[in-house]
């Protein structure tokens, strides 16, 4: 069809704008392209447009521009019970006067499949999620995690090419939640089945998918595999919205051989990677993960930038030590040490040099 | 009991001091009626007049419909809040069958005409009941829409019941009292043999039978404001109401309607004093019926409201209208030209055959 | 010390057994639970608990016959309904003493009123013969009174007479006995000293005359609060003295007599002996003919139990014939067409109720909130107008020559002289009750379909369920219990109507409610009101029950 359209793509937004109320777009220019068999998380804060693209795609929201495509076909004008797409949602939604089997047979039936091979299907699926023995009972009858394996059962019983999961974990807790985590991945492999995935938990974001989407203020701000997500920020957002992250400001000195050189506020100079950052001038965020900072000397590189910082807080956290400085005048930088016997801890008040390797330290957009 | 105790205690006290006793009695007083126009004629006739006089509070209460119901449950619970009803004849009968309204002997109690002819031979035969003082003489009869009704208005009470002179509908009340009668009457039974014929199955029947010729045709009505209502709106062509409202509804409301008076059914209504209220109120109680039903007093009723004087001797007291100015006499249903063929309610008959023939109505209205 | 702790009952610190401390624990709290609701549970037992059980009681009470006419009830056992003749001159003597004393209460009207309710004509039978009570004996009482130059006009001798002077032991079973029987008859408290003991030898010679003295006295002092030795004899005494000095033996028994007064009784005794002795039987008949009428006889006996199940039977359209319960003329059956109405009519009610209802609660449950509310002060409007006139406003709409009528004639879709008769019948009720009854219906469904998350239609859909299918197999089915509590108000509300059908519902139109109303506030016939009222009570529960059974009760939400 159109050029940009991926000629393996399953799963196609081209261009899509959502506006609710005629003035303010709550998707604003969407292109995204899933192959088959990938499992994608839309990942951001909420009010970001995640869950309206996935209720674009479902057919519960009609988009207001743009194009939805399913398989190369566009899908904008069919409604959602013809679009064969299965869905988890939040609340798993299952039906209360339904009993669990009732509810896994609900999409057979109405497919017009006979008895006979609903409930083969639907003893396949319950068996799928280690719940065989509880078709008889009612959803109020089970617990959350239960709950949410049925939802998940039920999505995938028709076999379906495509399955939506709209934060379907954000009401387990954190155990269950871990679990379950590593129970979809597993099935949505095994099975080859397309996901979309959306939550506003990075954690989940980064250990399931095979790409996330990061989504702020109706677009999406870096579309990449979870690693990369992670080394990698495109931005000051992603980077402070994925994982743990300092942040120091300072002004471009110049740029030279894709490296850097930044001079923060309080006039240190320190090299950086520049990543959406152009030229000399320009005001910058450079971000720096806690885990990549060094302050035992030997272990630097050689000719390293350093810098002044005094410690202001150690924290004991079992595998780890997290100790709070203050640096270049931002009083919440972090680090973070493994617990080795070899490790120092640091004391409040005592002074040290911290420094970084170029590549660990990214100069983004302010 | 206790209350029977208390009243024997408080005579027993009375005899020994009379004199502080006499005096003494309730400075408060609820008055029950049948609200609207008619209540209205008695505040202006009687309740005024005599709050003027001893300054006592009068306490309005529109129960009169309900009164018996509600006189037996306030008995039953030991708690009587009336002090004076107006009821009809019938229902004061009911009342003193039941023991709940005291016997009043009238000469004793009620005030002389003028003239001097003691109270029992004013009211005469009005007095139906020991413990009923009569008030006014109303009638049940016929109203009808002048415009609706063609050249030759209806003049004969079986003018109801002739459809092809005057097709339409008809009002007529939702129970057997006064329906049968007429349709009796216009099935050639005689006047005098009406209840003599109504007293068997087969009277009753062949009273039913001719009531249905017209059922199809009538609209059953069970509140006096009905039929006004039906005639005004000209959903009806002709029905019967108690005269006083078609008066409002003639002269008052000026709407194209005029009366049937042929075979009008008298009525009484008029006053009791509810069985075991204490002395003073008793006394109150008794004090307002001697003022309210003197000569003048009755007399003055019919200023406000077109229903005739019970004692004899009002009737040539009777004036004009307070407000429209007409002479009132001429739409009384008393008044010789309006009362040429008249009938009187017959107490005894419907206080025996009242749930006997209602149940046979009734069943035959839900046929 | 530990040993005893092992092998005892386990023991609390202060060492009282463990269980009494519990139980002591748990019985605070629960007097404190009970004390918090008190208020609400004595006000429920008074305005709601007591009241039925009232009206169920007097829905088979019936004490007002054997209270009257406590001795003819007993006498007239012996008389043989299908014999086709009046009772003999026994009863007849037993019910002029009974009648003499109700006549003297004015209790008879009363039970003559009751009688009334099964017999037409004993209404006004009870009622004239109470006035005339005097015409028996009239020749004997004057002898009486006129003999040994009237000394039995004396009040002071009668009394000393029925005291029998101050030796008497006086019979005091006598005084309890009549004690009670006026009490029963009045509803009065008998209780207390009067004055007066009947003597043993007078009650003995002369049983009857010492019965209706006793009567005389217990109602002078107790009633009329006078002292009896001061008070003249009611012509009952008369009566009864003539009556047993004429009778067979009576001779003997008055010459053999020498208590106090014995010349004077004996002078009076002397000047009867010209008379006939008194027939009661045909002084009740001369007084008035159908005190012979085998009917009315047949109604006393059968009504004398102290409970009667004659009510019920009224409300289904039976009556207690002779032999037993019998279905009663076809032309006074209507109590089943009314149930059958009321019940027919309440569930087409009922169902408009859901038909309207439904999208309106629907559409509110799916609108922002405050358009929601705003809705819903449309819906609620009509409860804040008077039910009368919300009934009178459909009058004006409905009648001939109402609104719609007119519209339609003005449209030329009737002609004028066949406008439709959409008011006082079953049409002009329903439609008018619907109306009033509608945001009951909305209520219940309202706040039930709010708590129904339109995730499960979303989740419907995405499962490949049509609209259609999605809201018939999963939304319908979870507003089910708002239906059902909707359905169970308006029901409920609807049968127990009666205004709107009375002003609406023309003859077609009316319910069952309507004749409870009229037995209760016009016919006086309480007892068949509560009968009534009891089957509607029992019919609600059944069908409650029955509900329940079929849908379950816990399916009922209301939000």
């Amino acid at each position: 069809m159109a050029d940009a359209s991926n000629s393996d793509a399953f799963v196609e937004f081209e261009r899509v704008q959502k506006s609710y109320d005629g003035e303010t777009l709550v998707v604003k220019d969407l292109n995204l392209s899933l192959p088959k068999g990938e499992f994608l998380t839309m990942l951001g804060p909420s009010g970001s447009g995640k869950t309206t693209c996935l209720m674009m795609l479902a057919g519960f929201e009609t988009a207001t521009h743009g194009d939805i495509r399913l398989d190369g076909t566009s899908i904008n004008n069919i409604p959602p019970h013809k679009r064969g797409i299965g869905m988890v949602f939040q609340n798993y939604a299952l039906f209360p006067h339904m009993t669990i089997a009732e509810n896994l047979s609900f999409p057979l039936e109405v497919r017009g499949l006979g008895k006979s091979d609903r409930e083969a299907k639907v003893k396949r699926a319950l068996d799928m999620v280690e719940m065989g023995t509880f078709g008889g009972r009612r959803p109020a009858q089970l617990s959350g995690g239960q709950q949410q394996r049925v939802a998940l059962a039920r999505a995938l019983v028709f076999e379906p090419e495509l399955v939506l999961m709209d934060e379907p974990l954000g009401a387990l807790d954190k155990q269950l939640r871990e679990k379950m985590q590593f129970e979809i991945t597993h099935l949505a492999h095994q099975l080859g089945i397309t996901t979309v995935y959306v939550t506003h938990d990075q954690t989940e974001a980064l250990t399931m998918s095979d790409r996330v989407a990061v989504f702020n203020d109706g677009r999406i701000q870096q579309l990449a595999p979870p690693d990369q997500l992670y080394e990698e920020p495109a931005n000051s957002f992603v980077a402070q919205f994925i994982g743990e992250n300092n942040t120091l400001e300072g002004v471009i000195k110049e740029i030279r051989e894709g490296h850097a050189l930044v001079q923060l506020d309080g006039g240190e100079l320190i090299a950086c990677t520049p990543v959406n950052v152009s030229e000399a001038g320009q005001r910058t965020r450079v971000s720096i993960r806690p885990e990549r900072v060094e302050y035992n000397k030997e272990r630097l590189q050689e000719g390293a930038h350093t810098l002044k910082a005094e410690v202001l807080e150690f924290i004991y956290m079992g595998d780890i030590f997290r100790t709070r400085l203050r640096v270049a005048g931002n009083k919440d930088f972090i680090i973070k040490t493994r617990n080795a016997p070899d490790q120092v801890r640091l004391q409040p008040g005592q002074q040290i040099e911290i420094g970084w390797l170029p590549e660990d330290c990214r100069a983004l957009d302010a | 009991m206790k209350l029977r105790n208390l009243t024997a205690l408080a005579a027993t006290t009375a005899l020994c001091a009379p004199m502080a006793f006499a005096a003494d009695m309730a400075d408060e007083m609820t008055i029950v009626s049948w609200g609207g126009a008619y209540s209205n004629s008695q505040i202006k006739a009687y309740s005024e007049p005599y709050a003027e006089k001893t300054g006592v509070t009068i306490i309005n209460d529109e129960s009169s419909a309900e009164a018996v119901a509600k006189l037996r449950a306030m008995n039953e619970a030991g708690n009587v809040t009336w002090d004076v009803v107006d009821v009809v004849a019938a229902d004061a009968m009911r009342l003193c069958d039941e023991g709940l309204a005291m016997e009043i002997d009238p000469d004793e109690h009620l005030a002389p005409a003028p003239d001097g002819t003691s109270a029992e031979d004013d009211f005469g035969d009005l007095l139906v009941s020991d413990c009923f003082i009569p008030q006014i003489v109303y009638s049940t009869t016929f109203g009808y829409r002048t415009d609706l009704v063609g050249d030759t208005p209806p003049s004969k009470i079986c003018d109801v019941f002739d459809l092809e002179a005057y097709p339409g509908k008809r009002a007529l009340e939702k129970r057997p009292i006064n329906n049968m009668e007429w349709a009796l009457l216009c099935d050639g039974v005689a006047k005098e043999d009406v209840y003599d014929v109504l007293e068997t199955e087969e009277g009753q029947e062949q009273a039913l039978a001719k009531l249905d010729t017209i059922k199809d045709s009538v609209i059953w009505w069970s509140a006096g404001a009905d039929t006004p209502q039906l005639l005004a709106d000209g959903e009806v062509v002709m029905g019967s109401t108690y005269n006083g409202r078609l008066f409002s509804v003639i002269e008052e409301q000026d709407q194209p309607v005029a009366m049937l008076w042929d075979a009008q059914v008298f009525d009484l209504d008029g006053w009791i004093i509810p069985a075991g209220l204490s002395d003073e109120r008793k006394a109150r109680a008794l004090d307002y019926i001697y003022f309210a039903t003197d000569t003048q007093r009755l007399a003055d009723q019919a200023k406000y409201i077109s229903y005739g004087p019970a004692r004899a001797s009002s009737a040539p007291l009777v004036g004009q209208h307070a407000e429209l100015g007409i002479d009132m006499a001429p739409h009384m249903p008393t008044d010789p030209e309006n009362s040429k063929n008249t009938f009187l309610y017959n107490y005894e008959f419907w206080a025996d055959y009242r749930d006997d023939i209602d149940a046979k109505f009734q069943a035959w209205l839900a046929k | 010390m530990s040993d005893t702790t092992q092998s005892g009952p386990v023991l609390s610190a202060d060492g009282t057994p463990l269980k009494r401390s519990l139980a002591r624990a748990l019985r605070m709290q629960k007097v404190r639970a009970l004390m918090l609701i008190a208020p609400l549970l004595i006000f429920i037992l008074l305005t709601f608990i007591l009241p039925i059980a009232d009206m169920l009681f007097r829905s088979v009470e019936n004490r007002i016959v054997a209270d009257t006419l406590s001795e003819t009830v007993v006498t007239l056992e012996e008389w043989d309904a299908m014999s086709g003749d009046a009772p003999g001159e026994a009863v007849y003597e037993s019910l002029y003493y009974d009648l003499f004393v109700a006549a003297e209460a004015k209790e008879h009207t009363k039970l003559g009123t009751r009688l009334n309710y099964e017999q037409t004509g004993i209404s006004s039978l009870f009622r004239s013969s109470g006035r005339k009570m005097d015409d028996f004996g009239e020749d004997h009482v004057e002898a009486i009174e006129d003999a040994s130059d009237g000394a039995l006009k004396d009040a002071a001798l009668w009394y000393e007479i029925m005291t029998g002077g101050s030796s008497d032991a006086g019979n005091t079973e006598l005084l309890k006995a009549q004690r009670s029987k006026m009490a029963q008859l009045t509803g009065e408290g008998f209780g207390g000293d009067i004055g007066f003991v009947p003597g043993a030898d007078i009650s003995e010679t002369f049983p009857r005359l010492a019965r209706a003295y006793t009567d005389f006295a217990l109602f002078v002092a107790v009633m009329d609060g006078d002292v009896v030795a001061e008070e003249d004899p009611w012509e009952s005494v008369f009566v009864a003295f003539a009556q047993e000095v004429q009778a067979p033996g009576g001779a003997e028994k008055i010459a053999g007599y020498t208590g106090p007064g014995a010349a004077e009784l004996q002078a009076a005794a002397a000047a009867l002996a010209d008379l006939e002795p008194i027939s009661f039987k045909q002084t009740f008949v001369d007084i008035d003919e159908d005190w012979e009428d085998v009917g009315n006889w047949r109604t006393i006996q059968t009504y004398s139990p102290k409970y009667t199940s004659g009510y019920f039977l009224n409300s289904i359209d039976m009556q207690k014939g002779v032999d037993g319960a019998e279905a009663r003329p076809e032309n006074q059956q209507i109590y089943i067409t009314l149930f059958k109405r009321t019940m027919f009519m309440s569930l087409v009610i009922t169902g408009s109720c859901i038909l309207l209802g439904y999208p309106v609660a629907w559409i509110l449950a799916n609108l922002p909130t405050r358009t929601a509310n705003l809705l819903m002060i449309l819906v609620l409007l009509p409860f804040w107008t008077s039910l009368l006139v919300r009934t009178s406003a459909w009058k004006v709409m409905l009648q001939q020559q109402g609104v719609i009528n007119d519209v339609l004639v003005w449209l030329g879709l009737v002609a004028d002289d066949a406008r439709l008769v959409m008011i006082n019948n079953q049409f002009g009720t329903i439609v008018a009750m619907t109306h009033i009854l509608l945001p009951f219906m909305i209520l219940p469904m309202y706040s039930v379909m709010q708590t129904i998350n339109p995730t499960y239609l979303r989740a419907a859909k995405s499962l490949g369920a049509t609209n259609w299918t999605a809201f018939w197999r999963v939304y319908f089915p979870q507003s089910v219990p708002g239906i059902g509590a909707g359905s169970i108000l308006v029901f409920i509300l609807s049968i127990g109507y009666y205004i709107t059908p009375e002003i609406v519902g023309g003859t077609k139109g009316v319910f069952i409610s309507n004749r409870i109303a009229y037995h209760i506030s016009s016919s006086l016939n309480w007892g068949l009101a509560a009968a009534l009222g009891t089957i509607l009570l029992a019919v609600v529960l059944l069908l409650y029950w029955a509900y329940d059974k079929i849908v379950g009760i816990d399916n009922v939400k209301l939000g």
